[in-house]
């Protein structure tokens, strides 16, 4: 690896750092209910919505049941909202290319999508969606399901606080949701959304401009509120794009400048989380060591993924690319990557992307090599390193739960976590949420590799083919939402089989967490003895990261061996015997 | 029950009202005049024509003119992508060895050399703008010889239109083609 690309890791990474302990800081006093410096601002705005949705709606504890409803409720009327101004596009206003309603199966899978913090794309947004539906439809629950992922961790974190009140009270869903989109979301948005236009980003109401080209002929240049959209879609985890390449496109992500501020605002917000999770049940130590060992499986899969996709393939050797980087070029694998960004801004940007369950991509995956690609896949089938808006904490901790149970059976003491003890319920609800996320990537993966249905949508042939599949899979069970997108995923059975999996995928493991919370709210704390086990140790940490790679590694490997293993060794193989008959 | 699904109401339409109407329109609003070029895609004008978009790649023609990366879209805006071909594929070979052979069979002087990783491989979006100065500096030779001018000034060109790394470290050096190709109109200007 080039000083040069050391370096741009290095430093990208102790930013996002620098940032995220201020800004954890602050998230932690926004729900503790203490002064902010934003608050005579944010105050009286506060207190318009609140009057518009019910003063007493807002005030009322809940407990995790009561919060559970809520949240369901509200994302299952923001989903319906969506469904329906996609369905019926044609017939509202700002649609300026006149593009027609969405097909009924389309239709779900994006409103499911993109309610579930997913933003898995089946359609190209330029040549599919009205500006409205751009703005409504998607823009909207970028704001939304960004934050709903927010809150079940801030109540999971009350519920694990050493006041949470036996559980009686996780806070009020309404009060936190508007406090999270006024405090946390919306200032930085309306900040950050300038500096992407000055950049080059576009921000207008206009849906196309034509041209007319040098040598002749037109080129008809799709725009419109794409800037705006950018940095919610990053802040927020959600990862969709205004364009159908994403943030390769040019007027999604424009310099190199740009890149970072988006690689920075998809690190800032999880990371943040951890910090606040500290603070919040006061154990900043524990925090430290889980910041820790999230930060330390985030630095493996950059340096593996960079270093990957610099060192090129044996395909584009023999097609006689350069493959080192050199004077004016930036050799390795530059199939479906922007010069601009160039290898290291590209892989840093995607493996960010999936560590952090956003699913943005500036540089196409299903071309990476086979190991910066399984980087990606690996990231997802964890999804715990950092992970998106609140449910990647919530996952990490659920490790947690496993990593005290299987060490206190191991030396013999009693299990416990922050002062409560682990008995059958937690064990019970942490390992249905651990099981759901494989159950819903390899048994639809297998499905849709026996079913003609399933198999004519490839882009790809052998072991690369599967791997499509099972990235799909893997992208909407974790909620991410980047893909393999040589997968044709606007067939009927995709479009359905992806939609359910990504509303199980995310609102199953919700409900289990937030059960898992209610149940070790309501008991006593018990007094740390000489007999309890220390998690706030770096020893403990080591050990937390171990049992998320072994449980991670028993669950997947198979299929990884399938997919891009196999396809690693076939291709520098058959490269090797090519080699030797010449 | 009533009064629960009546607050949900509420709460999901008002946020919709501020979120998927009120921020974007106000960004908008507030960008149309704060950045009146690029808020609306950097458009570039030659008498008064828009030609194209400094951000957005079109297709160039012939040894007369610098040409941008290969494309899997044809270079058409209203549906940017990829090919979206594995590191394995035959067709991914396939496809590198023909813009190759094209290549060589039109610059016989590039017979042997090994090739910037630009130069053959389609772009992420299928409309990057730029390209590398490596293979800037290489298109330069038939350039210049195609428009009878001095290697050097064509090659000032190119050392005028490349933006080296933000910093001097993050991302990589690129040439806009579209303003390398607007110089060269100039020169014969």
């Amino acid at each position: 690896m080039s000083a040069n690309a050391f370096w741009q890791i290095v430093i990208e990474l102790l930013v996002a750092v620098a940032i995220s302990v201020p800004f954890g800081r602050y998230i932690a006093r926004v729900f503790q209910e203490q002064k902010t410096l934003l608050d005579p601002v944010l105050d009286p705005v506060d207190r318009l919505i609140y009057r518009v949705i019910g003063q007493d709606a807002v005030k009322e504890g809940m407990g995790w049941k009561g919060y559970a409803v809520n949240m369901l409720l509200t994302n299952l009327l923001m989903g319906l909202l969506i469904y329906v101004i996609l369905s019926f596009q044609a017939h509202l206003p700002w649609n300026p290319l006149h593009f027609s309603d969405l097909s009924p199966f389309l239709a779900f899978n994006t409103a499911a999508s993109f309610i579930t913090n997913t933003n898995w794309q089946n359609y190209g947004g330029e040549s599919t969606l009205s500006l409205l539906s751009q703005m409504a439809a998607i823009t909207f629950p970028m704001f939304t399901s960004a934050a709903t992922g927010f809150v079940v961790a801030i109540a999971f974190f009350r519920a694990l606080s050493p006041n949470s009140d036996k559980g009686r009270n996780l806070g009020n869903f309404y009060r936190d949701f508007v406090r999270v989109l006024t405090r946390v979301f919306l200032v930085p948005c309306l900040l950050i959304t300038p500096i992407l236009v000055w950049q080059g980003s576009p921000e207008t109401l206009t849906g196309m401009v034509t041209s007319h080209l040098i040598q002749g002929g037109v080129q008809h240049i799709p725009m419109g509120p794409v800037a705006d959209l950018e940095v919610i879609k990053h802040l927020g985890t959600n990862g969709g794009g205004f364009f159908n390449a994403n943030s390769a496109h040019p007027f999604e992500n424009p310099t190199p400048l740009s890149n970072i501020i988006e690689t920075l605002l998809m690190m800032v917000g999880p990371m943040a989380l951890v910090v606040a999770f500290g603070r919040m049940v006061g154990n900043p130590k524990l925090a430290r060591v889980m910041y820790a060992v999230m930060a330390s499986m985030l630095v493996v899969a950059l340096f593996t993924a960079v270093i990957a996709e610099q060192r090129g393939t044996p395909l584009l050797a023999h097609a006689g690319l350069m493959q080192h980087a050199g004077a004016g070029q930036m050799g390795g694998n530059m199939v479906g990557k922007e010069v601009r960004f160039g290898i290291t801004q590209s892989a840093l940007f995607d493996t960010v992307s999936t560590a952090f369950t956003t699913g943005t991509v500036n540089s196409m995956l299903d071309s990476y090599t086979p190991v910066g690609g399984m980087v990606s896949l690996v990231q997802m089938m964890l999804n715990c390193v950092f992970g998106g808006k609140g449910v990647g904490i919530l996952n990490f901790l659920m490790y947690g739960i496993f990593a005290v149970f299987i060490a206190g059976l191991m030396v013999g003491r009693t299990p416990e976590f922050l002062g409560k003890k682990i008995e059958k319920r937690e064990i019970v609800l942490a390992s249905l949420a651990l099981l759901v996320h494989p159950l819903i990537i390899l048994v639809p993966t297998a499905w849709s590799l026996m079913a003609p249905y399933g198999v004519s949508s490839l882009g790809n042939a052998g072991s690369h083919g599967l791997s499509e599949v099972l990235y799909a899979f893997t992208s909407t069970a974790a909620n991410n939402g980047s893909a393999f997108a040589g997968l044709n995923g606007n067939t009927p059975w995709y479009n359905v089989a992806l939609g359910i999996v990504m509303l199980v995928g995310r609102y199953a493991s919700i409900i289990f967490m937030l059960a898992l919370g209610g149940s070790l709210a309501a008991k006593p704390l018990v007094q740390e003895t000489v007999g309890t086990l220390k998690t706030d140790t770096v020893l403990f940490g080591g050990f937390w990261f171990a049992t998320i790679v072994v449980v991670g590694a028993l669950t997947f490997f198979p299929a990884l061996v399938l997919g891009p293993i196999a396809e690693f060794f076939a291709l520098y193989a058959h490269h090797a015997a090519v080699g030797a008959i010449r | 029950m009533s009064r629960t699904f009546a607050t949900a109401l509420r709460f999901s339409l008002l946020t919709w009202v501020m979120f998927g109407l009120g921020y974007p329109l106000l960004e908008v609003g507030i960008n149309q005049l704060a950045f009146p070029g690029r808020a609306n895609g950097s458009l570039v004008r030659l008498h008064g024509r828009v030609v194209g978009s400094r951000l957005i790649e079109q297709r160039f023609r012939g040894a007369r003119w610098f040409h941008g990366r290969p494309s899997a879209v044809h270079m058409n805006p209203t549906s940017s992508g990829a090919s979206n071909l594995g590191p394995s594929s035959p067709e991914l070979a396939r496809h590198l060895a023909m813009r190759s052979k094209r290549l060589l069979a039109r610059h016989p002087g590039l017979v042997g050399r090994r090739l910037p990783a630009d130069m053959i491989t389609s772009s992420g979006s299928g409309l990057d703008p730029d390209i590398t100065p490596a293979n800037a500096y290489l298109q330069a030779r038939w350039v210049a010889r195609a428009r009878g001018l001095p290697l050097a000034s064509v090659r000032r060109l190119v050392t005028r239109d490349t933006r080296g790394p933000w910093l001097g470290l993050f991302g990589r050096a690129r040439v806009n083609v579209l303003s390398l190709n607007l110089g060269l109109q100039r020169l014969r200007d």
